[in-house]
């Protein structure tokens, strides 16, 4: 095994004593240690998660998913609220986000000067760097009383006859913490779906040019299904993110574990009822029921990075330069 | 004659017109897009900026913060836990990270390198918030309270897979002809990767090290329940630490005017930071993250 990683780019006459020697066995051995250290963090990090919830695991077993009550008085557990909290605010956020996101990611790689979109993209990429605490800060004083005066009395007004936007305007509630989330996920969309629509070769368009298809034909038809791929891969990636989005929803979705229809009441996400909940849970069961919460919120997270990872690779295998 | 020929194999005008028409209303559609979400975005950063700058004044580097009710006060506490533990997992993460990005780029094998390559993605894919649950099993349990390790520790391990991957791209783009004349030259392999490959690499895996760091100082969600938080200064290592992101997240959530007040200063400050790091590692990178001659 070792000799053979070695050997691959050393003139391989030596022996195994002159390459001891050398130091690359060392070398080899060293970085192979912190290599491995990653994959053991990893591993510990699951076993952890399922140590530690086990308490929680036993007395309520897969039930625990579907159950909607949360009663710390009573030990009685269930996850339900949550994830469908966590499922519908990012669902919604991807609603808000992809049209938006792929219409100017079109813009960017496909109509606008090259220096223009390159301003922009480097610009949009900045704004990916933003903490999420400081969207939560953002959206407590400036987007919740924005939607509690303006958006959803309007929302009440003209659509209230739905049951997704019945009820008083709170401000706080599931439709504000989406909104935060499809604005965290802007940059996600834009850069990765800019580099899918970059990488479609020239050709592609200039025949749809060709055959006399107007600009918009051309992008939409021959342009943006060649990139179809990558741009998916991009929305996995920001449903990942968005699942997994602590504090900006934390602190706009009310907190409230219980479901409503409507979208304008407060709701609560996993990730929310951990970082509220998790410094002051006492009791064995309750913790760990937080735990598996977290274990729950994982599996989801790493079953969906794994697609989207998989589809951008796809997509950029044949441009991708090593 | 032939322009009679030609109009007959022409589409009908009205149709010629339709398809002119969702072209231009497509493409100003997506100018539109680009303007809402970009705008979208700046506004809420200009009304941070607004709103930070008027908050913002010396004693909030300098003094502790006060009470509910007692106006003024700092955060300089939380400036330097969050220092602390940024350092913290920096020391930790960033050797762990780049080692294995020598790993993956220059030693791994297929299988090897591949589980490593992926578990870092994975890893990396992980919610900062079950990373805090992870960082609280490991370092909270065992030595009974709240510590600025146990914060330390969970950036840490968000600086790892940042640090792997950004470290194992930049060397894979280093020549083969780079590696090929100092093997030729007759040194050994890892004196080829720390003499020449690394060097040449260097910007770009500072880079990659500066985005790491700069991604964690922001960070809330491990720090919740690891670190904590603190009123006051927390001295050595094993106390309860505020860092700024904590800080802002309680003060947001605070009743009190003031404590809003504080919570803008430290976004503006916070946000300074991140962005200056970002522009610079930019800037780094724009003038070649790679030495493409020795």
């Amino acid at each position: 095994m070792a000799t053979t990683a070695v050997n691959s780019a050393s003139p391989g006459a030596r022996s195994l004593l002159q390459r001891i020697r050398a130091g690359d066995e060392i070398a080899w051995l060293i970085t192979l240690i912190f290599a491995a250290a990653i994959i053991g963090v990893t591993v510990l990090l699951v076993m952890e998660l399922w140590i530690h919830s086990d308490p929680a695991r036993s007395k309520f077993g897969f039930e625990f998913l579907k159950r909607s009550v949360w009663d710390p008085v009573t030990d009685e557990f269930g996850a339900m609220p949550f994830i469908y909290g966590t499922v519908v605010t990012s669902m919604l956020a991807l609603l808000i986000a992809v049209p938006l996101g792929v219409g100017a990611a079109i813009f960017l790689s496909e109509l606008a000067p090259p220096r223009v979109s390159n301003v922009f993209t480097f610009l949009v990429e900045l704004l990916a760097a933003v903490p999420s605490v400081i969207f939560g800060l953002l959206a407590i004083f400036a987007l919740v009383p924005l939607m509690r005066s303006y958006v959803q009395p309007f929302l009440i007004h003209t659509l209230g006859w739905l049951p997704l936007f019945k009820g008083p305007a709170y401000g706080v509630g599931v439709l504000t913490a989406s909104v935060v989330l499809a604005i965290m996920i802007f940059p996600y969309i834009i850069s990765i779906s800019r580099e899918a629509l970059i990488q479609v070769p020239r050709e592609q368009r200039e025949a749809a040019l060709a055959l006399g298809a107007t600009r918009w034909e051309a992008t939409w038809d021959a342009v943006v299904p060649f990139a179809r791929l990558g741009i998916m891969g991009s929305v996995f990636l920001s449903l990942a993110r968005a699942l997994g989005e602590t504090m900006a929803v934390t602190m706009v979705i009310g907190n409230e574990p219980r479901i409503h229809a409507s979208l304008l009441a407060p709701g609560y996400s996993i990730a929310a009822v951990i970082a509220n909940e998790f410094r002051e849970a006492t009791g064995d069961t309750y913790l760990s029921a937080l735990v598996e919460l977290g274990l729950v919120l994982f599996v989801i997270t790493i079953i969906l990075n794994g697609m989207g990872r998989l589809l951008i690779v796809a997509t950029t295998k044949p441009g991708t330069a090593r | 004659m032939s322009t009679a020929a030609v109009a007959l194999r022409r589409p009908p005008v009205h149709l010629r017109h339709r398809r002119r028409v969702v072209n231009s209303v497509m493409l100003t559609l997506t100018l539109l897009c680009t303007i809402i979400t970009v705008s979208a975005l700046f506004l809420i950063l200009g009304y941070l900026v607004w709103n930070g700058s008027r908050s913002l004044d010396w004693n909030f580097f300098t003094k502790l913060p006060l009470s509910p009710g007692e106006t003024g006060g700092g955060m300089a506490n939380a400036i330097v836990g969050s220092a602390k533990m940024v350092m913290l997992a920096a020391v930790i993460g960033v050797p762990i990270g780049f080692m294995a990005g020598v790993y993956t780029s220059e030693f791994g094998g297929a299988t090897m390198g591949f589980l490593v390559r992926y578990t870092a993605d994975l890893l990396n894919g992980v919610p900062s918030i079950v990373i805090g649950i992870f960082a609280w099993t490991l370092v909270v349990v065992p030595m009974k309270t709240f510590s600025a390790v146990a914060g330390g520790v969970a950036l840490s391990l968000m600086v790892i897979p940042i640090t792997m991957r950004s470290t194992e791209q930049f060397l894979q783009q280093v020549p083969l002809s780079l590696r090929e004349g100092a093997l030729a030259l007759g040194a050994s392999k890892w004196r080829t990767i720390a003499t020449v490959v690394v060097p040449a690499a260097r910007a770009g895996i500072l880079t990659g090290i500066i985005l790491g760091v700069a991604r964690i100082t922001g960070e809330t969600a491990p720090l919740l329940f690891t670190a904590l938080n603190n009123q006051f200064w927390s001295n050595g290592w094993n106390q309860p630490t505020a860092s700024l992101p904590v800080m802002i997240y309680y003060r947001a959530l605070s009743p009190y005017e003031d404590f809003h007040r504080q919570a803008w200063a430290a976004g503006l400050v916070l946000l300074t930071l991140v962005l200056i790091a970002n522009i610079a590692a930019r800037m780094i990178l724009s003038r070649g993250a790679v030495a493409s001659r020795g």
